[in-house]
């Protein structure tokens, strides 16, 4: 963030930070898809979580790593975007 | 028993054969027993590195196969005491060599030497397999480099799969110059990244080029600074603590990788 600041006043950043930068994000897909129980797992913990809340379509429920344009600017950032439908929301829920 | 150490990196160019051939020749240096087995089937390399070309009658496929008997395929270096090598076969293909033929050569070549070097093709496919196979330990080698880099970080993640735990890096080709003026990652950046013990950094100097052209490895030229890097990794796998180089400028990864695993340990 504070390196986009730093770009946006016109200071180049050096190339070993881009470097880095581009090697973080390409290894956070390269790592998730390497292990394919990976979603599965992230999959089965929200269902554990939401669940306690409200009654979801667990056959339905889609959930997929991918990229996403930063809020900040011009970056991409990698994001992991859950797609649950909801049945009905449970009555403690709805009293919280 | 020895043990057998696999060299590897799964992209191609970023120094393995090097590495291979100047560890082995550098343990020989320190009166190891040593035999170098070059696994890139159909693009073997190994033989010109050490300067062995000439001497070749059998190779690795014709131990694994019985062609010849074990013995007769290694070719002893007359320069260096008690190092051999077992070439690779160059007109067969990957397939000819079964990760369970490789686990039996290693297990036979570990009675006779203290040190197994493998020499791994890059890619991640049957070569790959082949080599890790019988393996004790994994030396991952990179460059300072995203492509190089992102490559390690696959094969780390397929060699703890292979239950080859605790990789061990070395970063090859290092300029310090670059890392200064910020224009290369410095080893404080890749090891961040990756997550795992450093054992060497290895300068880019062209003494490699030099000694290569002539098939006499830089860990015996007292010169070379790649020499030297090298010299250093040999004893940290002997289990001693030798302070990284100082290639100027990287002062503070010093401190940070300071306590070393003893190689032989665990
Ligand atoms: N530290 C170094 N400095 C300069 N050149 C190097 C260095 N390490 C390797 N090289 C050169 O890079 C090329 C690839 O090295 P090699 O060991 O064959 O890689 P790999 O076995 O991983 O494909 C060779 O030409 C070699 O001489
Ligand atoms: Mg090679």
């Amino acid at each position: 963030m504070l390196q986009q600041l730093l770009s946006k006043l016109g200071r180049k950043r050096s190339s070993k930070d881009v470097a880095k930068e581009r090697l973080k994000l390409v290894l956070i897909h390269d790592r998730a898809n390497v292990s394919p129980q990976f979603l599965e797992m992230v999959k089965g913990e929200i269902i554990k979580v939401i669940r306690n809340y409200m009654e979801i379509d667990e056959e339905a429920l889609e959930i997929q790593l991918t990229k996403t344009v930063s809020e900040e600017g011009d970056g991409v950032v990698p994001a992991l975007i859950a797609n649950i439908p909801i049945k009905s929301v449970k009555n403690a829920g709805r009293s919280i | 028993m020895g043990e057998v150490i696999v060299i590897t990196s799964g992209k191609g160019g970023v120094g393995k054969t090097t590495t291979a051939a100047n560890l082995g020749t550098g343990l020989s240096l320190l009166g190891k027993k040593v035999v170098l087995v070059d696994t890139d089937i159909g693009l073997r390399n190994l033989d010109v590195v050490m300067g062995l070309e000439n001497r070749i009658v059998y190779d690795l496929v014709d131990a694994v196969e019985g062609t010849c008997r074990l013995k007769q395929a290694l070719i002893k270096d007359k320069r260096y005491e008690g190092l051999y090598l077992l070439p690779a076969a160059q007109t067969r293909d990957k397939n000819s060599v079964t990760p369970e033929q490789m686990i039996k050569l290693c297990e036979e070549l570990k009675q006779e030497f203290d040190f197994v070097i493998i020499d791994c093709p890059a890619g991640i496919e049957q070569g790959f397999k082949n080599a890790i196979a019988g393996a004790d330990r994994a030396i991952v080698v990179t460059t300072p480099e995203v492509s190089a880099v992102r490559d390690a970080d696959r094969i780390i993640g397929l060699l703890e799969a292979n239950e080859l735990k605790n990789p061990v890096l070395i970063v090859n080709r290092v300029r310090h110059e670059m890392v200064k003026k910020g224009d290369m990652m410095s080893i404080d950046d890749i090891i961040d990244i990756l997550a795992i013990q450093l054992i060497g950094v290895v300068p880019d100097d062209e003494n490699i080029i030099i000694s290569t052209n002539r098939g006499e490895p830089a860990v015996s030229d007292n010169k070379s600074m790649a020499g030297q890097a090298y010299r250093n990794i040999t004893r940290r796998i002997l289990g001693e603590e030798v302070p990284f180089m100082d290639l100027a400028g990287q002062g503070n990864f010093i401190a940070k990788v300071k306590k070393l695993f003893g190689f032989r340990s665990a």
